[in-house]
């Protein structure tokens, strides 16, 4: 039998590892573009504050970046490492996308980030732009990649359950590119490092004003980010519904756990703006607005919305037509030749995975009693109140962004940028925010697909390791442990660089000096300008 | 899948190709900055040496753990149940490297960015661990291939793996691991050789000499190690283009077996070969000066041991010492024809890319690193 403590333990180091992947990822994707701006308008302007600017964003970008790749090579190891049969599973479809990021993405980011750092005396202005660029370029391939695969875990298009190798096999893989899932998350969630970056750009130079200090460089920058933010914060509030919209398509479970939702509603249904739970734990006290909740999720009038219970009721069936599949897919193991069993397996294999929820009841599944049938229905319901709230604070974050970068764009245009106190504090103090839509957002997607750890085709306590209770209680501690380490350090140097502001000497060690005030900073004394290069 | 112009046969056959030219490419490619790390502490002794250590390698190294992570993700796209049961038997070993790899990236920007000593003597030793470890381990999982590793499969394919952390250790695994090391160190020495002058360059020439020594000497014994220890040797007839299924083919031990694709096909004999001539012409170049000779001879030794140990298993990948029918083969541990097919494709695309821009990226940052590199540019580490 399966061990479930390995299984949740496994499920808790993934679910740890990836949040803390995504602390790092959205800022790489946000501030490299952010980075790529604001370097152009150096080189269309000749002007040094530009560069100064990328330069410094740039130093607290590569002290994160680095966060990014050490957490990023666990991500890519973790598939085998604990989830083995999710590996052999669905590896044929899952890996491509995976090794394709590395060829087209990691080697393209990876390779330029080192020039960008060290090839500003090695390039021309031009030369270097591009180099920016081709960095920022290649992490939003990386994010197109891994959100290919991630696509495909909750909506598993083109691909075939092949009984003679025991896995999932591609069948088209244009479908499982352009899986439509895939594709909003990717606009989704790149937006939302946008909009990170920009948060994160305007908070720090928000800081710099209100002392009073590198008052040029931080009042360009809020303005990039002002615009940056507020073209992000729309993307990412109009694409989230769309996100929303798409998985109503395949994951009518998630949206009804997301709107706590548990009888089908008549078309069109209303939307729960909050919501608390009742007695029997449904659906309490709530306030709701008609007709919203069908117009986000389905673009119709007219399609009722499935509830939780009914929605159980259809998992019920796909369960008993699952055991079907996986007694013909046992008569094939057995004898491949038996024509009648492929036949009938060809008729049911869709329903495979549902079949295989049984497996946390018993091994040989085609003896389920109809007690343990309905319960494997029953776990196909994620928990409804953790996802009904995160999801409420994500939307709340998304409409407050837009409003907050609305206000600031408005100011910035008028010339007002660094002239209201309260307001520069309180943009300092959203500086958190956006990780807390980010990770809600991703415990949404990922929590509110359980049971499943590919969508209807392998529930996930069946795709961890063998592995044993000690080998992960070593590993989760460990990575707990020098995670927490790793990140107090991060944050201390980023204070530390902050405090420490750009950088105004070191422009003159660098050739490319071609307008003026490059030439007073060169006549600065020499050892005074090393002096400060140790730091 | 008839339409597809390559048979599967074939396409399994480039895949394995692939994956040893990935997987030395990190030997090679990442292996120089992991030798250099591993030389970190004794190579440089000021402060200011071991900056021009990290500068020296400080603007190429990401893009050269890029070929591990790829050869990482190709296996998982190319040999899925190649990647499921080495990353999950292996679980404790690879944890290791991990914790190891984790210490570069942030060793290498963090280093820097406080002036007091302990601050960076510990990352200095942070960054020997992350050069230092991943070369040992990696060369001791090569070992335990040889040897084959304690997993089977049920007839659902879930992986049952029997052995523990503490039975890799095994004397022919360390003897492997040495050897990995041995060849990093040396490649590592003779690239700081060719891009530092002074004291430093002495330093890594003489360690280098000894390392490229130790490796010859080490790989010798290995060799007449594996002409004595079983083998394993597939003793059905196996169809190359059959649907994957490890449980098909039966397989035993034989001593001596591993040497039987030298005896059938005598030209591998050229890998060994290389393996030694390039180690031997690496420790001559560096005690004659001829720097990038040395780096160039280094470079292939690396490349002839490891296609040494690939050609050895072939066609295995991972052989099972507790069910030895049930050993991952390149036939029986791929994916479909189809998915070998595109990523094909995606790979003839990008790695030409990739090599040149990567080229093009070592030419722009050529040359000795010396201190004033490290004054020139504020983001020198
Ligand atoms: C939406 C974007 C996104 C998501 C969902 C993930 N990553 Fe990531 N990853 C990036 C976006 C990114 C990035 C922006 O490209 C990073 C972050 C910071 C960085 O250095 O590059 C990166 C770095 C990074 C690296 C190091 C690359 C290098 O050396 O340059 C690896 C190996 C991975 N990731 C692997 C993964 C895996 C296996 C994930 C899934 C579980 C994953 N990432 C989720
Ligand atoms: C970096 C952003 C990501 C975050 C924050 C994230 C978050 C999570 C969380 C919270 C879980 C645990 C759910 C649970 O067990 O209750 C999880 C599980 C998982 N996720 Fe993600 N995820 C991310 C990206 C991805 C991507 C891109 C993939 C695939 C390419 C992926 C694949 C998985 C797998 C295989 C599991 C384990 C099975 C499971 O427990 O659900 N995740 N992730
Ligand atoms: C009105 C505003 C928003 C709506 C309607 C919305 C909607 C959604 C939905 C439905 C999902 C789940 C997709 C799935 O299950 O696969 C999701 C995921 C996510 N959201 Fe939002 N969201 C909003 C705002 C935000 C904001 C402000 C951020 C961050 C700054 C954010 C970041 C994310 C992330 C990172 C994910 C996980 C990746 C993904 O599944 O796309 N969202 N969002």
């Amino acid at each position: 039998m399966i061990d479930m403590l390995v299984v949740d333990l496994s499920r808790w180091q993934f679910a740890a590892t990836a949040m803390y992947h995504f602390i790092f990822v959205p800022l790489t994707l946000g501030l490299s573009f952010m980075m790529a701006i604001m370097e152009s308008v150096y080189v269309m302007t000749g002007r040094q504050v530009w560069r100064k600017a990328t330069l410094f964003w740039g130093t607290l970008f590569g002290i994160n970046f680095a966060m990014g790749v050490a957490t990023g090579i666990v991500m890519e190891f973790q598939f085998g490492m604990n989830w083995s049969y999710y590996s052999h599973y669905v590896g044929d479809i899952f890996g491509a996308p995976l090794a394709i990021e590395g060829l087209m993405a990691f080697f393209l980011e990876a390779t330029f980030i080192g020039l960008f750092f060290f090839g500003w005396d090695r390039l021309s202005k031009v030369g270097h732009l591009v180099v920016t660029w081709l960095t920022a370029l290649g992490a939003n391939f990386s994010a197109l990649w891994i959100l290919v695969a991630n696509g495909w875990m909750q909506n598993p298009v083109g691909a075939k359950f092949n009984p003679d190798t025991m896995r999932m096999e591609i069948t088209d893989f244009m479908a499982v590119i352009f899986n439509p899932v895939a594709q909003a998350k990717f606009v989704h969630t790149v937006s939302a490092g946008y909009l990170t970056g920009a948060v994160f750009v305007l908070a720090i130079s928000s800081l710099f004003l209100i002392k009073g200090k590198h008052v040029e460089l931080a009042r360009r920058s809020a303005v990039v980010a002002a615009s940056f933010g507020l073209a992000s914060a729309l993307s990412v509030v109009v694409l989230g519904d769309e996100s929303g919209y798409v998985a109503t398509e395949h994951q009518m479970m998630k949206i009804a756990a997301l709107e706590a939702m548990y009888e089908t509603e008549p078309a069109p249904a209303p939307w729960t703006l909050i919501g608390l739970p009742g007695a029997d734990g449904r659906l309490g006290f709530h306030i709701s607005i008609p007709w919203l909740g069908g117009l986000i999720t389905t673009r119709s009038f007219d399609r009722p919305l499935p509830g939780i219970d009914e929605l159980v009721e259809r998992a019920e069936d796909r369960i008993r037509s699952g055991i079907i599949a996986y007694n013909a897919l046992q008569q094939i193991r057995a004898d491949a030749t038996d024509q009648d069993a492929r036949a009938v397996f060809d008729d049911y294999w869709a329903d495979l995975g549902y079949g295989l929820l049984l497996k946390k009841y018993r091994a040989d599944i085609e003896n389920a009693t109809e007690d343990e049938i309905v319960m494997a229905a029953q776990d196909t319901v994620p928990s409804v109140w953790p996802l009904f709230w995160t999801f409420r604070i994500m939307m709340g974050l998304g409409f407050f962004y837009i409003g907050f970068f609305a206000l600031w764009f408005y100011r910035a245009s008028r010339g007002w940028i660094d002239t209201h106190k309260p307001l520069l504090w309180f943009s300092l103090f959203t500086l958190p925010l956006p990780w807390i839509a980010i990770e809600s957002g991703w415990f949404i997607a990922e929590f509110g697909r359980q049971p499943w750890v590919v969508e209807g085709v392998l529930p996930t306590f069946y795709a961890a390791s063998g592995l044993t209770v000690i080998d992960l209680v070593l590993s989760l501690s460990m990575f707990v442990l020098i995670y927490t380490v790793l990140i107090v350090i991060m944050v201390l140097l980023m204070v530390r660089v902050i405090k420490a502001g750009p950088k105004d000497n070191l422009l003159a060690i660098m050739p490319a000096a071609d307008d003026e005030d490059d030439f007073v900073i060169a006549a600065l004394p020499a050892n005074r300008a090393t002096q400060e290069l140790g730091s | 899948m008839s339409t597809l112009p390559l048979d599967y046969e074939t396409l399994r056959l480039i895949w394995w190709l692939l994956l040893g030219v990935l997987l030395i490419g990190f030997a090679i490619m990442g292996g120089r900055d992991l030798g250099v790390a591993a030389l970190l502490p004794f190579a440089a002794r000021t402060d200011e040496e071991r900056r021009i250590l990290l500068n020296v390698i400080g603007p190429t190294w990401e893009g050269n753990q890029v070929w591990l992570i790829l050869g990482g993700g190709a296996i998982f796209a190319a040999f899925p149940p190649l990647y499921a049961v080495s990353f999950s038997g292996f679980y404790l070993a690879m944890l290791v490297i991990l914790l190891a790899l984790i210490l570069r990236p942030v060793g290498f920007k963090f280093r820097g960015k406080v002036q007091d000593p302990r601050w960076r003597a510990a990352w200095d030793w942070g960054l020997f661990i992350g050069g230092f470890v991943p070369a040992l381990i990696m060369g001791v999982a090569v070992g335990n291939v040889l040897l084959g590793a304690p997993f089977h499969f049920d007839d659902t394919m879930r992986i049952f793996y029997t052995g523990n952390f503490f039975q890799l250790l095994m004397p022919f695994a360390l003897l492997a691991g040495l050897v990995s090391v041995g060849m990093i160190v040396t490649h590592g020495a003779a690239l700081i050789v060719g891009r530092t002058q002074g004291a430093m360059a002495e330093r890594a020439r003489t360690y280098g000499v000894w390392a490229g020594l130790a490796t010859i000497l080490l790989f010798a014994l290995g060799g007449v190690w594996v002409a004595f220890m079983d083998g394993y040797v597939i003793t059905s007839l196996v169809d190359p283009n059959a649907p994957i299924n490890p449980l098909s083919k039966s397989v035993e031990l034989v001593a001596g077996g591993w040497l039987n694709n030298y005896r059938l096909n005598p030209w591998t004999i050229l890998a060994p070969l290389l393996g030694f001539g390039g180690m031997g012409l690496a420790v001559s170049g560096l005690t004659r000066d001829q720097k990038w000779l040395a780096y160039l001879a280094s470079s292939t030794g690396i490349f002839g041991i490891i296609a040494t140990a690939g050609l050895s298993i072939f066609p295995f990948f991972l052989p099972s010492s507790t069910m030895p029918d049930a050993g991952l083969t390149l036939w029986d541990a791929s994916s479909s024809h189809l998915t070998l097919f595109i990523m094909l494709l995606a790979t003839l695309v990008f790695l030409p890319i990739v090599l040149l821009y990567t080229a093009w990226v070592f030419r722009v940052m050529r040359g000795t690193v010396g201190a004033d590199n490290l004054t020139k540019n504020p983001n020198a580490y």
